[in-house]
């Protein structure tokens, strides 16, 4: 096949691997990207939010005269207001669990409440000042562990969504705060630990953090004649349609979910956010409706989890991991959202990438009156990573071995079960360590600072496995041209899959990726996709749309056999011609995709195949520690990962080096702050993320590899770079000044209260 | 897109002249408008986005004679006999500048959401410094927050801009 006229032959582009800009490079360099925020519509309204100023009440009174007095308010909406439209307004992927808007009782501090609507927002911001309520405060809980056994109870009843069976065993329990509990039994650990030479045994927290995507969630809805259009900033366009039809009692072709470019993911913007808000205000005003948040707003919206990891492990004198025992406790705050697959998708991975025979993990998602958590790129990798590296690194300190050593005595290696008992394949983790290793020049003499200023290194590997079952369709639109279209609803947020989608369509059909249009998802035009999250789209929407251009090239060129022409040598636009009589017609192909997957079982959380890849990555980090201020400066950052065959290798790498950055916020400085449940620090002048000044030299290495099952040999990456930074700089912080630390953030304060503490002489709190 | 709030106080709308992009312009403007509201309301213009709000993230950076400000904390009035000029600005060919095109080549951007002010930015730095060093780049741009963490491509961005202008000249 061919383009313009040049032969199928040497028109081959050989497009996937090679590192193409992404196609909408021009318009994001010249301040014309398309997203939500920029979308104004005719007649369009306002929505400002009031927000419960408590953690957990009943709400005795609403009163929104002020406020409907305001000049330019068209409207004041409650959650009593809500249910005229829908009689149970819970949504949730997991649980049906969260109001569209609070009624009755508030479960966290910045909860929705009330909507002011108004043609000025500013106006709309002035009135939702003046919403009176009146709250009968309950008591609230907020530790993760203390949730377990607490007296106060964030939901009556437990509502499991019904999409994930291992959910079901919840439904109708009460008193309890226990939105998951995952368990693990593989071998017999208890057995094990008795009979090891050394048992070893830490707890290790991380905290509440922020996704920041710089645009702020936003979702705007036009009401049509029983239909709704939602335009909105969400990486599961498919699920927005799908729980929106289910809240409405809807047929899903009644709701139309169009996603442009995102300003930013990173997990947050997933199932339903704003969506269902928006969409029954426009159903009560027959008005389009917009809600754009604030950067404040964004802290009560959604957050990544702060877990608590319990981790024991029994190794023999010659350095083997015979027994691991963990136990994780996740602060999912006041509603589950995805919370309860992080503790189950994550949970199964806590004993880390390495071969143990006993194996014990307990997860649990918890309920608490904090703004809810979820997705934040990593699932909740980073947080186990963070315990089983740190611990594997204190380990081997215990038993003067070499960390990289002990890493190498004890790795996972392809054809040996993981914990779940599913055979390891195409990871390759020995590779990522042994990259790091020589990386780092870990054999060499390391200078080890002096005075003041001392030095240390560190490495750390992690994996994560992918989200399975799950779904992706795509559509390749032949035109008669030799030009195409390509539909699929996986979301742009900064990742590149545009670009991606396109060179896999490119290869398939051997024709230049500028010949390729990609459609951004609209559930009227783009076939179903699960969602753009945890690193599934270039595997699953990758396999996709290979198989639909496979499909539209088999038409093509039995069009092209059937016309009598040579099927391999003929210009599209001439198959075309002939089949059509002129410069007319479509030629469409599609695909769709879904792997193979057994569930884990509910007793054991064995599965013989419980993923379809594994992703794999690896930090090492070089710092310096400043022992009479406590403040640690990375000198050096090395990332390097397992990511398949690179669809393109420059957006790859800064998937791994953007993903370290974001990991690097987490480790040094970023946290949430509470007081009472009210989080204290909202705005990006009190939560600092990492700018230009914070980023230490880089280097990132895709380490030879491929994913057998993956398009061309690729696999997911957007979270890979996550993995490990945060153990990898306290290890080195270890190595540098004696002192471990147990909690993320490793602030300065953290770090000289440890080495005062080291020195006998430990500060007051 | 007048609020209703600024007719029903009697809030005092201003009409203010300044070019824009080098064309003259006018505009009705409420005295509590900020520069990016103006440029999204009155001209369509939405390379300048409100991201943080408190003028530490440099999404809405703007050029008000020759100087960038946070068009979050800039109010609308103050641009009255200014020029201002946006990212949508086109050079006088019509295409993309060096800086620009320096960005694409580098990679230096991920969701895109950053990058005008980035752009901004480095212009300036670039008109003031045309060979800056790493660190002077870092210490020039640290205003500027991307989250996606393109950092070290958008210092490469900056280098191979200034070695662009220069072969420029």
């Amino acid at each position: 096949m061919t383009i313009g006229g040049e032969d199928l032959k040497t028109a081959q582009t050989g497009t996937v691997g090679r590192s193409i800009p992404r196609l909408e490079a021009a318009a994001k360099v010249a301040g014309r990207a398309e997203y939500v925020h920029n979308l104004q519509l005719p007649g369009m309204l306002h929505g400002k939010i009031f927000r419960s100023p408590i953690a957990h009440g009943r709400i005795k009174r609403v009163d929104v005269s002020a406020a409907r007095a305001v000049a330019g308010v068209h409207r004041v909406v409650t959650g009593e207001d809500v249910r005229a439209i829908v009689a149970d307004p819970h949504y949730g992927p997991a649980f049906h669990d969260q109001p569209i808007l609070a009624f009755e009782k508030v479960r966290y501090a910045g909860e929705p409440v009330a909507v002011v609507l108004a043609s000025d927002p500013h106006a709309a911001e002035e009135a939702a000042q003046l919403i009176d309520v009146q709250y009968e405060a309950l008591p609230a809980v907020f530790d993760e562990v203390e949730a377990m056994t607490s007296k106060a109870v964030v939901h009556e009843v437990l509502r499991p969504a019904g999409a994930f069976p291992d959910l079901r065993h919840l439904q109708g329990r009460k008193n309890t705060n226990v939105a998951l509990d995952f368990h693990l039994r593989r071998g017999d650990a208890g057995g094990a630990f008795s009979r090891a030479d050394r048992v070893f045994e830490h707890t290790f927290h991380t905290q509440q953090v922020l996704h920041v995507p710089l645009e702020p969630f936003v979702s705007a809805a036009e009401p049509g004649e029983g239909s709704v259009t939602i335009h909105t900033a969400s990486k599961s366009p498919s699920f927005v349609r799908v729980e929106v039809a289910r809240l409405l009692g809807w047929p899903e072709n009644r709701v139309r979910v169009k996603v442009p470019y995102l300003g930013g993911g990173f997990g947050a913007k997933l199932y339903i956010k704003l969506e269902a808000l928006v969409t029954v205000l426009a159903l009560l005003t027959r008005r389009p409706v917009k809600i754009a948040l604030t950067m404040e707003e964004q802290f009560y919206t959604l957050t990544r989890h702060a877990a608590s990891l319990r981790i024991k492990s029994g190794v023999t004198k010659e350095g083997r991991i015979t027994a691991r025992e963990c136990e994780v406790w996740w602060n999912g705050g006041a509603y589950a959202d995805i919370g309860p697959r992080v503790t189950q998708k994550s949970g199964f991975t806590a004993p880390g990438p390495y071969d143990i025979e006993n194996v014990s993990i307990d997860s649990y998602a918890l309920y608490t009156n904090l703004p809810p958590a979820g997705a934040l790129r990593g699932f909740g990798i980073p947080q186990l990573v963070w315990a089983y590296e740190s611990h594997t690194d204190m380990i081997a300190r215990e038993l003067a071995m070499d960390p990289v050593e002990f890493r190498r005595r004890n790795i996972l290696r392809d054809g040996r079960p993981q914990a779940t008992g599913t055979v390891m394949k195409d990871a390759a983790i020995e590779k990522v360590l042994e990259r790091l290793a020589a990386r780092m020049e870990w054999k060499k003499p390391f200078e080890r600072g002096s005075g003041t200023r001392r030095r240390g290194r560190g490495i750390a590997i992690g994996f994560k496995a992918s989200i399975s079952p799950t779904t992706s369709v795509a559509i390749v639109n032949l035109y008669a041209d030799g030009s195409c279209a390509l539909y699929c609803s996986t979301v742009d947020m900064g990742q590149g899959s545009d670009t991606a989608m396109a060179q896999i369509a490119a290869e398939v059909l051997g024709i230049p990726v500028e010949a390729i249009t990609v459609v951004h998802p609209d559930t009227d035009v783009t076939p179903y996709d699960m969602a753009t999250l945890g690193s599934r789209s270039t595997y699953h929407m990758g396999n996709a749309v290979r198989r639909a251009a496979e499909d539209a090239r088999d038409k093509l060129l039995a069009a092209a056999r059937e016309a009598g022409l040579p099927a391999e040598t003929t210009p599209i636009a001439e198959v075309f011609r002939r089949k059509y009589g002129m410069q007319a017609g479509n030629i469409v192909g599609t695909g769709s995709f879904i792997p193979a997957y057994t569930p884990t079982d509910h007793d054991t959380g064995q599965s013989p195949n419980v993923t379809p890849f594994w992703m794999v990555g690896g930090t090492g980090a070089e710092v310096e520690v400043d022992t009479e201020t406590g403040r640690v400066r990375v000198t050096r950052l090395v990332n390097v990962a397992d990511v398949g065959k690179p669809v393109n290798p420059r957006i790859v790498e800064t998937q791994l080096s953007g993903a370290a950055v974001m990991q690097l916020g987490f480790t040094l400085f970023e946290k949430m702050q509470f007081d009472g449940g009210q989080v204290t620090n909202a705005s990006l002048a009190e939560y600092k993320i990492p700018g230009m000044r914070d980023i230490p030299v880089m280097e990132n290495e895709a380490v030879d590899g491929a994913e057998r099952g993956g398009p061309f040999g690729a696999k997911g990456v957007g979270e890979t770079g996550t993995f490990s930074v945060s153990p990898a700089i306290a290890n080195a912080i270890e190595d540098a000044v004696g002192v471990r630390l147990m909690s993320l953030p490793l602030t300065p304060e953290a770090v000289y209260r440890a080495l005062r503490a080291k020195q006998g002489k430990p500060l007051d709190d | 897109m007048l609020g209703a709030l600024t007719k029903d106080l009697g809030v005092a709308v201003r009409t203010i002249r300044f070019k824009l992009n080098g064309e003259p312009v006018s505009a009705e403007v409420p005295p509590h408008w900020n520069l990016v509201e103006l440029l999204q309301n009155r001209f369509g213009l939405t390379g300048a986005r409100e991201s943080c709000g408190q003028g530490l993230c440099g999404c809405c950076t703007v050029l008000v004679d020759g100087a960038a400000v946070s068009g979050c904390l800039y109010l609308a009035l103050l641009v009255d006999g200014a020029e201002v000029m946006t990212i949508e600005h086109q050079a006088a060919g019509g295409g993309l500048d060096a800086v620009q095109k320096a960005f694409i080549e580098a990679g230096a951007f991920q969701c895109g959401f950053c990058t005008p002010g980035f752009v901004l930015m480095t212009r300036q730095l670039l008109d003031e410094n045309p060979d800056p060093t790493e660190d002077d780049i870092r210490h020039y741009l640290s205003g500027n927050l991307c989250r996606c963490g393109a950092y070290p491509e958008i210092i490469e961005a900056v280098k191979l801009a200034a070695r662009m202008r220069k072969a420029e000249r």
